[in-house]
């Protein structure tokens, strides 16, 4: 098992740790509904720094990242960053990931750790230009700073201007004293904030900043609340290798105004309609659903299964995803979500679950 | 951790309280503290009678689901309903507001398969 940079750290704090991809990973501190709390709220770090990074250089960098991803990569421009996804030649996804343009020719592809060798694998497979592709998980560290308060709490600890950096966008500067950093306004909760790039023997350093400067450590337990809280996929949860992009909702970032692997056939999947479609849905009665329980219909029929689910801390209700025929999709219409014996009414939502 | 001398225990990490003919049951703090965030608990077999061992119920962590196993062969004759609305009192009060169940139960002789304080705190590495 893998450790980050800032396992000690983790240990020291007194977390829960479990293996996840592989990394020995912070799984909660004080308890998930109050780290879930603490980023609507106010402003937590977590390490997530068992994500891949690969940088892809020189010439015909920007021609690989046009073939291997969905979206369309001509349109970053230096300091922006793009969310797409690697389509497979199957009609199935093998990563979701985000590219950030760091300079001319040079792009950084941020990737899930359980996809590290796999995704690695495949764009290199697809290489025939020659792009150069450097491998840089070992070597850096990610921190995600999120939450209402952490442009106000974070702002002495750069000469950058924190509210300026829009979302989707970055800047290469100074940050806790290390030089070179990328800070970037993404992330994955839906709270606003900002994750921080640097290279392992600067996350320490990063990190104590960050928390001395009122960010309150936060476990993955709450990074998934979080994120499902606002609906985005999971990989390995809500989208894989079987999974139609289109199927997910991902249709908004599969740019058919190029080609790219399997384009013809996700066109033609789009043409000719969509079978199913990935829902968002509330319990109406007490419950929680879970990845791998059956969605039936009002007769107990299996119609589709959740993929994600959780009780939602914010909202105190079971809240999921899943796949059902388009038929059920709509807007307030009804499902059932069946855990254990009994299949509990629910209504399908628009997201996200939480708003705010 | 905490591990009242005074109850009986089992592998599951269920706690088992004896007064006469009734247990009551709930789940130890160790198991608490594993699960984290107790966000339901589900318990829909009052009135039933079941076999040692079965499952009587589920509770709920915002990760995880564990089933509850019964510890005595008997009827389940009261079900802790201030659990509905304020599940988490398992996490906070294990042994006392936090109890689950009770049991009316029908064979004593099951009595000798509970663990006692010293034994649990062994199983558990305390």
């Amino acid at each position: 098992m893998k450790n980050t940079a800032l396992t000690t750290t983790h240990e020291a704090l007194g977390a829960k740790m479990v293996p996840f991809a592989g990394y020995n990973m912070p799984v909660q501190y004080d308890g998930v509904n109050i780290e879930h709390e603490t980023v609507r709220q106010a402003v937590g770090v977590f390490d997530v720094s068992h994500m891949g990074e690969f940088l892809i250089e020189g010439p015909n960098a920007l021609a690989l990242i046009q073939k291997v991803s969905s979206n369309d990569a001509t349109k970053l421009t230096i300091g922006k960053a793009q969310y797409s996804y690697l389509p497979n030649d199957n009609g199935g996804v093998v990563d979701d990931l985000i590219i950030y343009k760091i300079k001319e020719e040079t792009y950084l592809l941020v990737v899930n750790a359980s996809n590290i060798e796999k995704d690695w694998n495949w764009i290199t497979s697809k290489n025939d230009v020659g792009a150069i592709m450097r491998d840089l998980s070992e070597d850096y560290s990610l921190l995600a700073i999120q939450g209402p308060k952490a442009i106000e709490a974070m702002q002495p600890l750069t000469s950058h201007d924190l509210s300026a950096i829009k979302f989707y966008n970055f800047e290469v500067g100074d940050f806790a004293g290390i030089e070179n950093v990328i800070i970037s306004a993404t992330g994955y909760t839906g709270s606003g904030g900002f994750e921080i790039y640097c290279k392992n023997s600067e996350a320490k350093q990063i990190w104590d900043k960050v928390v001395e400067a009122g960010a309150k450590p936060i476990g993955l337990a709450a990074r998934d609340t979080l994120r499902l809280e606002m609906g985005y996929c999971l990989y390995g949860n809500d989208i894989d290798d079987t999974t139609s992009p289109l199927e997910a909702g991902l249709g908004w970032v599969t740019k058919f105004t190029k080609t790219f692997t399997n384009s013809e056939a996700l066109q033609a999947e789009k043409t000719n309609g969509l079978t199913n479609k990935l829902v968002a849905f509330t319990l109406d009665e007490r419950g929680i659903p879970r990845h791998g329980y059956d969605i039936v219909d009002a007769d107990g029929q299996k119609i589709g299964v959740v993929t994600s689910g959780t009780m939602s801390p914010s909202l105190g209700i079971g809240i999921g995803l899943g796949y059902v025929p388009k038929d059920f999709a709509a807007v307030d219409g009804k499902i059932h979500i069946q855990i254990r014996k009994k299949a509990i009414p629910a209504t399908v939502v628009k997201l996200p679950f939480y708003k705010g | 951790m905490n591990i009242p001398s005074e109850l009986k225990y089992t592998k599951d990490h269920e706690w088992v309280k004896i007064e006469g003919d009734v247990a009551t049951v709930g789940i130890t703090d160790f198991a608490q503290s594993e699960l984290g965030d107790i966000v339901y608990v589900e318990v829909e077999t009052v009135d039933e009678t079941l076999n040692i061992e079965d499952v009587f119920g589920t509770v709920e962590a915002v990760k995880t689901v564990s089933d509850l196993f019964l510890p005595l062969s008997g009827e389940i004759i009261e079900f802790n309903e201030g659990l509905e609305d304020e599940p988490e009192v398992v996490n906070s009060d294990p042994y006392e507001g936090g109890w689950m169940i009770k049991i009316k139960f029908s064979n004593p002789e099951e009595l000798e398969t509970l663990l006692s304080d010293a034994d649990y705190k062994a199983l558990i590495g305390a």
